[in-house]
């Protein structure tokens, strides 16, 4: 009877009777659901590729910007600390397979212990996703912002490397006091005001002669170019405000879509992380309570697994393209 | 259930494993190695890696390149891709092996000729007044 069919349908197995994707109903979603996600992060990944080849000669240097790794201040560490991520992420995605495995020999102590270091390892990245925008917001060396909306990074000339305002910066006598909406008219206020004024940075800088700045551009061998300090006087005379650190609007590594770019895609990112974090619980209560166990099957496992594994494929793209191209 | 016909090798057949948790812990050793490796180039940036292919730096394409591998492995391996019927392997991965290559030309296309357009365009776009 089955070897009948099979020579049948050998020529139409969309003929009936066969399964031509041999796949659940659940899993097949989860499939689609994952094709179209994976269109929309190459639609934010495309779109950030656009940006930054319409500023092909001003983009930020990511190795500038992610130097920053845990219980080492003050060392210039770029990319490490990413790097870790990354393989604590495929970690958990090895865990997740082996939980998989697990389920196919129905084996539900397994399941759950591999389970569980999945959540381990997801926790683990959302965390250190957090200490990275907490890291990418409070900003390191502080900028200037001119006329034009450029950024200009200051530049220590005698000592060959980036200088931080705070480092140089004068402190005025005069403190001008934050205006709470309690001290004046009730609807004004301002937000917090910034920590080093411009005054303060423009007077350090006058009295410091080793001191220039480094623009936004980029020179032939992608380094950003430095000026002299003649040009560098002429550039200040038009600025406006001190950048320190990186919200939506700007940030003091240059371009704003840099930063726009990196809190979205990331953001999102971690978004799909979180809830990858929280269906992986659901499945783990699950599991310990004996669920599948008594369905006679682990696929739930699959499925979670499989959207797993996908939040660790787009990580790996988003590793090369905003780390390391 | 698929549980007892994994496909074991990987590299096209030249690396066979005996059960499917040892060809996992196969594909993370190699995913481990192309990470390190491209974190080990991301640090070092070989000055011969730095000229210009088709309008991307050389190491910018060996990046490219180690992350479609890593991409493949993820997909095939842990995914459990390469166990799947043809049908639902081209179901998958067609649309995207055709969608996401055109967006990325166009857009990538249109941003560097926006460039070009304002490095340079006749007007003025960057009112730098000094």
């Amino acid at each position: 009877m089955q070897a009948s069919t099979l020579t049948k349908t050998k020529q139409n197995s969309w003929g009936g009777g066969t399964k031509p994707l041999d796949a659940g109903y659940g899993k097949l979603m989860m499939w689609f659901f994952i094709v179209s996600d994976a269109l929309t992060f190459s639609g934010f990944l495309v779109s950030y590729g656009f940006s930054r080849f319409k500023n092909i000669d001003s983009w930020p240097i990511a190795d500038e910007v992610f130097t920053h790794f845990p219980f080492l201040h003050g060392v210039d560490a770029p990319m490490y600390y990413v790097a870790l991520m990354t393989f604590i992420l495929i970690f958990s995605s090895v865990t997740m397979v082996l939980a998989v495995d697990a389920g196919h020999h129905n084996d539900k102590n397994r399941v759950a212990f591999y389970m569980l270091l999945t959540i381990i390892g997801g926790a683990i990245f959302v965390g250190s996703q957090a200490w990275e925008w907490k890291n990418f917001i409070k900003g390191e060396y502080g900028a200037v912002e001119i006329q034009n909306g450029q950024i200009l990074q200051f530049y220590d000339l005698e000592e060959g490397k980036r200088i931080p305002i705070d480092e140089f910066a004068v402190s005025s006598t005069q403190a001008r006091v934050t205006h709470d909406d309690n001290v004046g008219i009730w609807y004004q206020s301002e937000s917090k005001l910034p920590e080093i004024t411009l005054d303060e940075v423009m007077t350090g800088f006058n009295n410091d002669i080793d001191l220039t700045v480094r623009l936004e551009t980029l020179d032939e061998n992608g380094h950003k170019i430095i000026l002299s300090r003649e040009q560098a006087e002429i550039k200040l005379a038009s600025a406006t405000r001190v950048v320190k650190g990186a919200n939506l609007i700007r940030n003091e590594y240059g371009n704003p879509l840099f930063a726009d770019f990196f809190f979205f895609i990331t953001g999102f990112h971690g978004f799909h992380v979180f809830s990858g974090v929280i269906l992986n619980i659901i499945i783990f209560i699950n599991v310990l309570l004996g669920t599948y166990e008594k369905r006679g099957h682990y696929d739930m496992v699959e499925k979670v697994g499989l959207y797993w594994h996908f939040v660790d494929l787009v990580w790996v793209f988003v590793f090369t393209f905003f780390y390391l191209v | 259930m698929a549980d007892q016909n994994h496909k074991l090798a990987i590299f096209r057949g030249r690396l066979k494993f005996k059960s499917n948790v040892q060809k996992i812990w196969g594909v993370l050793i190699f995913l481990s190695i192309v990470t390190a490796i491209e974190v080990a180039l991301g640090i070092i940036k070989p000055e011969i890696l730095l000229n210009y292919f088709l309008g991307i730096k050389l190491i910018n394409w060996l990046f490219i390149i180690m992350t479609i591998i890593k991409a493949y492995y993820i997909t095939w391996d842990f995914m459990h891709v390469r166990d799947e019927k043809p049908f639902l392997k081209n179901t998958i991965v067609v649309p995207l092996l055709i969608l996401i290559p055109f967006l990325l030309f166009i857009l990538l296309y249109e941003g560097s000729y926006i460039f070009e357009v304002m490095f340079d365009g006749l007007k003025a776009w960057n009112f730098d007044i000094y």
